[in-house]
């Protein structure tokens, strides 16, 4: 597509800048989550992620202490404090709202009748006076402050343990595990007889299974629920793992079928012919074969199960001790809504083990979406 | 610890249990229609016969109850009271005709329905044209791919935080607002923002389908026969022209593809708002309106029920459609 000399290097210019904006644009989010779990929460709540490589400045005001504060030094009076919490700067104070930087530290001031008040470089203030303070409040001194970028792993430690996510991420396990091997099991055998056996009916069940993959998750709620309460199981892992298993079979058989009847003829043939069984072609040729497609499948379910939420949320208990990480981010989201410190460390505790394996397989990944889709095109 | 026991020895359990099944059922066929002997041919025949409905026993067993089962018994749940009760014929059907929020759901479904797929499906086929040629490019596709792996709740928070809202005059820390009131606007709450809101909802499942449209479209372009463009660079198409008259004509079936299956990600739509608005604010999609009436106080199975066959019938055309595809692809 590179034309002319001339235009092929501005337009290879402008390829380069959009496809980096749009890549831009799909990380920012994910990115922001990810600084912001790194921040505690008076840093989140004080400046935008964006901002918390660079020494961010905030203002704000506090007020001196009042008329009991105040003590007498040579006959006049005095409070004295400071302004300053934490790791805060001082870049400068004001009196009024408006002008949180009037003055620059060390500079003095007069507030009405005669008060002067001083604010120093450290933050400590001054407030004079030659008669006894009257006010019931005490005055208010506005500053303009910066904190040095900060980051710490501290809101990890308390999620893991105090928020009760360290739990969650072994439930999730428990139940993302089982969910994902014993459906490519099922559906390993289902495909091989589908693919390479001849049987009445077989087109009849190939085109259910197509059928079946587009069936809604949500009509087989309610029916499902009131079938494992008559069954007697209940809500708990096992109903999960069944549900599961159920609702990934479609994929599963639908992605290895289409795979295993791509495998060269002649060797399931040959093999026939020298007296292997059914069972054992499937064992020796296709299993290994259908490495691939089986990895694809895997990767599937295990991004769909660990993400899930509906299906947890309706089988599994939801009790604290049974919530999976979905779950409790859920139940952060409406309990911890401006928390975000704690809100970003467990959303991407969440989102880490996916994002690994995502990276980690990607290439199956591609390779079954691809399977899945583009032939039928 | 207990906890990882039970899941070990269900893995354990489960891996043998199949294995045992199908190893075991074949022993057994084996061995009453031995191969060999005075009836081998005759014996043969008879298992190759029995053979694959062994293996493909429990796949059945679990489509059928887990699958088939539901959308029966679902159709039949609709069809009667609250608790299974009563008959009461078409009254849940005629029922969410005449309600708000199932009017609401509908509504904000095919809005979803139009806006999603098309903004992916644009979206994944300028990412996948643009990063096709680059150096860079597999890097940056790994990246727009990445939200893909990401749940749906997830996604909730990473967006929440960007619809972050402080009243006027504080620091913003959501980005959207900082943006807008660097630009001199006033920060919004946009997610009670009716009806925009349902618009900032959208964008989180378009961030993460875009990945997907992507990959898929951009094999479809690698697909296309170097001469078709070649010549049009010949004639002296612009890149552009290239791009909109011989590439994307040429994956017009694969575009199809892409466009129902996010459809009917988008049909099923549930937890980005579920986590985010909870279908407050004129956000309701039917998804989450069967959740509701599910799970209230005094669940509604009946009307429950309806609004998820609402959902089964509105995914059977493209069920139907993928059906004929692959069928057609099958001969």
């Amino acid at each position: 597509m590179e034309g002319m000399a001339g235009q092929k290097s501005s337009l290879t210019w402008v390829v380069n800048i959009s496809a980096f904006l749009l890549v831009l644009l799909w990380t920012i989010p994910t990115l922001g989550l990810f600084v912001s779990s790194f921040r505690d929460r008076d840093q989140i709540a004080a400046s935008g992620w964006w901002q918390s490589f660079s020494a961010a400045e905030a203002t704000g005001f506090v007020r001196t202490g009042t008329d009991a504060d105040a003590v007498q030094v040579d006959g006049r009076y005095v409070i004295e404090g400071t302004v300053l919490e934490g790791e805060q700067d001082l870049v400068g104070w004001g009196i009024r709202a408006r002008e949180p930087a009037a003055f620059a530290p060390g500079e003095m001031t007069e507030i009405e009748d005669g008060w002067q008040l001083t604010v120093n470089e450290d933050g400590s203030y001054r407030l004079v006076s030659d008669a006894p303070f009257e006010m019931r409040r005490g005055e208010r001194i506005f500053t303009t402050t910066t904190v040095p970028p900060k980051f710490t792993t501290g809101n990890y430690q308390r999620v893991l343990t105090a928020e009760g996510l360290g739990r969650a991420f072994m439930n999730t396990l428990t139940v993302t595990i089982p969910a994902t091997v014993i459906p490519i099991l099922i559906a390993a055998f289902a495909a091989y007889a589908l693919a390479w056996m001849e049987f009445p009916g077989r087109a009849l069940l190939t085109a259910a299974v197509v059928g079946l993959l587009v069936v809604p998750l949500q009509v087989a709620l309610i029916p499902l629920l009131r079938l494992h309460n008559e069954l007697g199981i209940g809500k708990g892992y096992l109903g999960i793992w069944l549900a599961h298993t159920g609702f990934g079979l479609p994929l599963a058989i639908y992605l290895l079928r289409n795979y295993m009847v791509g495998l060269p003829r002649e060797v399931i043939e040959s093999a026939r012919v020298d007296g292997a069984t059914e069972f054992q072609i499937f064992r020796r040729i296709i299993l290994p074969l259908s490495f691939p497609a089986l990895a694809s499948f895997a990767i599937f379910q295990f991004l769909w199960v660990w993400n899930d939420l509906l299906v947890a949320t309706v089988f599994l208990g939801n009790t604290r001790e049974q919530l999976v990480m979905t779950g409790v981010l859920r139940e952060l989201m409406g309990s911890k809504g401006g928390e975000w410190e704690i809100l970003a460390t467990s959303a991407f505790i969440s989102i880490a083990v996916p994002l690994i394996v995502f990276f980690a397989m990607q290439k199956y990944l591609v390779r079954g979406l691809l399977a899945g889709s583009v032939k039928g095109g | 610890m207990e906890l990882f026991w039970l899941a070990v020895s269900t893995i354990a359990i489960g891996v043998f249990g199949c294995v045992a099944w199908f190893w075991g059922s074949n022993m057994v066929l084996d061995a009453v229609y031995p191969p060999r002997g005075p009836r081998a041919g005759d014996n043969i025949r008879k298992a190759s016969m029995i053979r694959p409905w062994l293996f493909l026993g429990p796949a059945i067993l679990f489509l059928g109850l887990y699958l088939v089962y539901p959308v029966f018994d679902s159709l039949w749940r609709s069809l009667h009271n609250s608790d299974g009760s009563r008959f009461v014929g078409p009254g849940n059907y005629i029922w969410a005709l005449g309600d708000g929020k199932f009017r609401e759901s509908m509504l904000n479904n095919m809005l979803w329905l139009l806006v999603v797929p098309a903004l992916a499906t644009l979206f994944g086929l300028i990412a996948a044209q643009l990063t096709d040629r680059l150096k860079w490019g597999n890097i940056g596709k790994s990246l727009i791919f990445m939200p893909m792996a990401i749940s749906f709740v997830g996604a909730g928070v990473i967006w929440r935080f960007i619809y972050e809202y402080r009243e006027a005059g504080e620091t913003q820390i959501g980005l959207l607002n900082w943006i807008v009131t660097r630009l001199g606007g006033d920060p919004q709450i946009w997610l009670t923002l009716i009806p925009w809101n349902n618009f900032f909802l959208m964008i989180v499942l378009v961030w993460i389908q875009t990945g997907f449209a992507m990959v898929i479209l951009s094999a479809a372009l690698r697909g296309i026969p170097e001469e078709t463009i070649e010549a049009a660079i010949l004639d002296g198409a612009s890149p552009l022209q290239v791009f909109f008259r011989i590439k994307v004509p040429q994956i017009m079936g694969t575009i199809a593809v892409v466009w129902t299956t996010i459809t009917i990600v988008v049909l099923k739509v549930f937890d980005i708002v579920f986590v985010m608005t909870n279908g407050q604010w004129g956000t309701q999609v039917l998804a989450n309106l069967m959740y509701d009436w599910m799970f209230r106080g005094t669940p509604d199975y009946g009307r429950g029920s309806a609004i998820a066959m609402v959902l089964m019938i509105l995914v059977t055309p493209i069920m139907i459609w993928n059906i004929r595809n692959a069928r057609k692809e099958g001969r």
